[in-house]
């Protein structure tokens, strides 16, 4: 009879000690989705807001040829800027993991820097550095070209010819996919950094040292026992780095000039220009579900 | 003992004046005294700010601006629910949307006595006949902004953007305003159609030549085409003429022409939303702005057209005689409204996004 009363004790402080996260869970993520789902299944009003008269019909709107090619060239950006960002990052984060401790902070902090500044002006930025009279293209079609006009007098070879041609123009890198994929690895490298920093930084170096007395040669200690065993690093940076390049509509607008669309702008244009919202939360949805499918596969390989 | 009676007799006079210009408005009842404050929900840069401080000097009502980018923005806030704005900012298209969804409060024009400085041109604007939901604030026109120092003529007409031949010459060196309405709409122009088309072929027509079109345009911006000029980055940029025309105080090589097939006309018009805490101050503050000085100080300073009649003689020279802000009365008659597109609107955002989507070759 003792134990009743405390059982339930200990049930109210459990529920005292979760409710702050429930109700965050509930007001900010609960809520809204269910409402981004219901609206889904309503019709666009002539004047924007919803009429519920429930219909698939925004699904099937979704599978348009149109639309599913943006939604493949939105992945193939977000696949590509993580591939890259893993490219960088990684072999970043192990440099740095592998300092001596004094100064590991010292360099994460150096990494950290740039990124408190605002998103949008780090993007307008890269606009500067990759249009046509930008960073770039002025060393490229300046000190560059003439440079090579030294070179070609003092030394005639048909290869000055094709370089003088390729300089004597600046390069179009603003307006590209290219651009925008820049924008994006340097947006949220730190996000595939940070992760694997924490992973390599808290591997045992003496199982490397043994796979090496085994004759293991260094790409194969690398392969077989450094890979697998930051590989959670390795997976956590990436989702952290795909989610919002899935969802990326400043920098395609931005550095992509407007000239290339992402499924972002897509869901942007449907809630402002077009004032419809059941289509918008439609194209909202799927991508959630992308991204959830994603993240439950990283919880299934973590799991393993 | 006189002097007190004489204090006494003057605050019976006051307070009977008091209340008998506050029974005058409106069958009485309703409050009409001043807010301390008054929240403005305005485009950037977009009136004088010493307008602000002199009505403050004036009327002791401060004036606090908050400033939004675009119309959406402006109508998924409020439709979001946001309140406390007194006063908004709403081009002509939105106004008709915004009185569609009960957005907007009617005006008590017993507050406005200077409406009747409006130029009669204004006084019935197709998306709000009589003015009963909005006064317009500043008008203009969206053409064609260029570097004078490539174009000897100023490039006025669509088919420096649009004709193969003419647009490939600019080819990576002009830009299309980001903007669904305003490009399609120049598309549709360019071909003879009017700008507020739902005629699916008319409409497919202007696709074709918008995916056409792609390959020579530089970036689709309606934030900073104007910098892109300046910067040598572009010769020529579908644009609102005031944007050009505050280029241009900087950057005396710009310069802005209306296409001679016809453009937008537009207005910026000052409403009350329903939800505004102190409509009888914005109606004041509205007045206010309607005096002939003050309607000419804000088009002194932003180089917008005023549709303020008594405004005219007060306004710079320079600006009136501009005829890329007040176009001669042949171009004025080509110059269209932009209305609501209804049930089209969807029908336009899929073509704006095939456009957007298709690959350059």
């Amino acid at each position: 009879m003792a134990e009743r009363p405390r059982a339930r004790r200990e049930t109210v402080r459990l529920l005292f000690l979760i409710a702050p996260s429930l109700f965050w869970l509930l007001v900010f993520f609960l809520f809204p989705l269910l409402l981004v789902f219901a609206i889904s299944f309503g019709q666009r009003g002539t004047y924007g807001g919803v009429r519920w008269d429930l219909t698939l019909e925004n699904y099937v709107r979704f599978f348009d040829p149109l639309y599913l090619r943006i939604f493949g060239r939105t992945f193939s950006i977000a696949l590509t800027t993580t591939f890259l960002c893993l490219l960088i990052g990684y072999p970043l984060a192990y440099f740095i993991a592998t300092r001596p401790a004094r100064w590991r902070n010292g360099l994460v902090l150096l990494l950290m820097i740039p990124f408190w500044t605002n998103f949008l002006i780090r993007t307008y930025a890269w606009l500067l550095i990759l249009r046509d009279q930008g960073v770039i293209n002025t060393f490229w079609t300046g000190p560059l070209h003439e440079f090579l006009v030294q070179i070609a007098t003092a030394l005639p070879l048909p290869l000055w010819e094709i370089l003088l041609r390729a300089t004597s123009q600046p390069l179009h890198l603003f307006g590209t996919d290219g651009a925008i994929i820049v924008g994006l690895v340097y947006g949220w490298l730190p996000d595939m950094v940070l992760p694997c920093y924490a992973a390599i930084e808290r591997l045992d170096f003496s199982l490397v040292e043994a796979a090496q007395d085994l004759y293991a040669n260094r790409f194969r200690s690398f392969t077989r026992v450094i890979l697998p065993l930051t590989m959670p690093g390795i997976i956590a940076g990436s989702i952290l780095v795909f989610i919002p390049s899935l969802g990326a509509y400043v920098t395609p607008d931005l550095l992509g000039g407007a000239k290339s669309i992402m499924l972002g702008n897509v869901i942007y244009s449907q809630f402002m220009s077009a004032r419809d919202y059941p289509f918008g939360s439609a194209i909202s949805f799927v991508l959630m579900a992308v991204m959830l499918v994603g993240t439950l596969v990283y919880f299934r390989m973590g799991a393993e | 003992m006189k002097g007190i009676r004489v204090i006494g007799l003057l605050v019976l006079v006051g307070s009977l004046t008091a209340s008998l210009v506050a029974c005058g408005g409106k069958g009485g009842g309703e409050e009409q005294a001043l807010a301390s404050e008054l929240h403005v929900y305005n485009w950037s840069e977009y009136i004088d700010p010493q307008v602000y401080e002199d009505f403050e000097a004036e009327f002791g009502v401060r004036v606090i601006e908050d400033t939004f980018a675009n119309n959406e923005e402006l109508l998924a806030k409020l439709q979001a629910g946001a309140g406390g704005y007194d006063i908004i900012v709403p081009s002509d298209y939105m106004v008709a949307i915004m009185i569609e969804e009960g957005l907007l409060a009617e005006l008590n024009h017993d507050n406005l006595p200077n409406l009747s400085n409006l130029d009669p041109k204004f006084a019935n604007p197709p998306y709000d006949p009589g003015l009963v939901h909005c006064v317009p604030y500043l008008w203009g026109t969206t053409g064609i902004g260029y570097n004078m120092e490539v174009f000897e003529e100023p490039p006025d007409s669509w088919a420096y953007m649009f004709d193969p031949e003419l647009a490939s010459q600019y080819a990576g060196k002009f830009t299309m305003l980001n903007d669904m309405r305003e490009t399609i709409g120049a598309a549709l122009k360019y071909l003879g159609y009017s700008l507020n088309s739902t005629d699916e072929a008319e409409l497919m027509e202007a696709r074709d030549l918008l995916i056409q079109q792609k390959q020579w345009v530089y970036a689709y911006d309606a934030e900073q085409y104007e910098d892109l000029l300046s910067a040598d980055e572009t010769v020529m940029a579908h644009a609102w003429s005031g944007d050009i025309f505050m280029a241009a105080e900087e950057d005396e090589r710009l310069w802005y022409a209306i296409p001679r097939e016809g453009a937008t006309i537009w207005a910026d018009n000052l409403c009350i939303p329903t939800t505004a805490p102190s409509k009888y101050t914005a109606e004041v503050f509205i007045n206010y702005l309607l005096r002939p000085d003050v309607a000419a100080k804000n088009s002194n300073y932003t180089w917008y057209a005023s549709p303020n009649a008594a405004a005219t003689e007060y306004i710079d020279a320079e600006i009136l005689e501009e005829p890329a802000i007040y176009p001669p009365p042949d171009v004025m008659e080509r110059l269209e409204w932009m209305e609501d597109l209804g049930d089209a609107t969807p029908l336009w955002e899929r073509i704006w996004t095939e456009v957007r989507a298709a690959a350059t070759p």
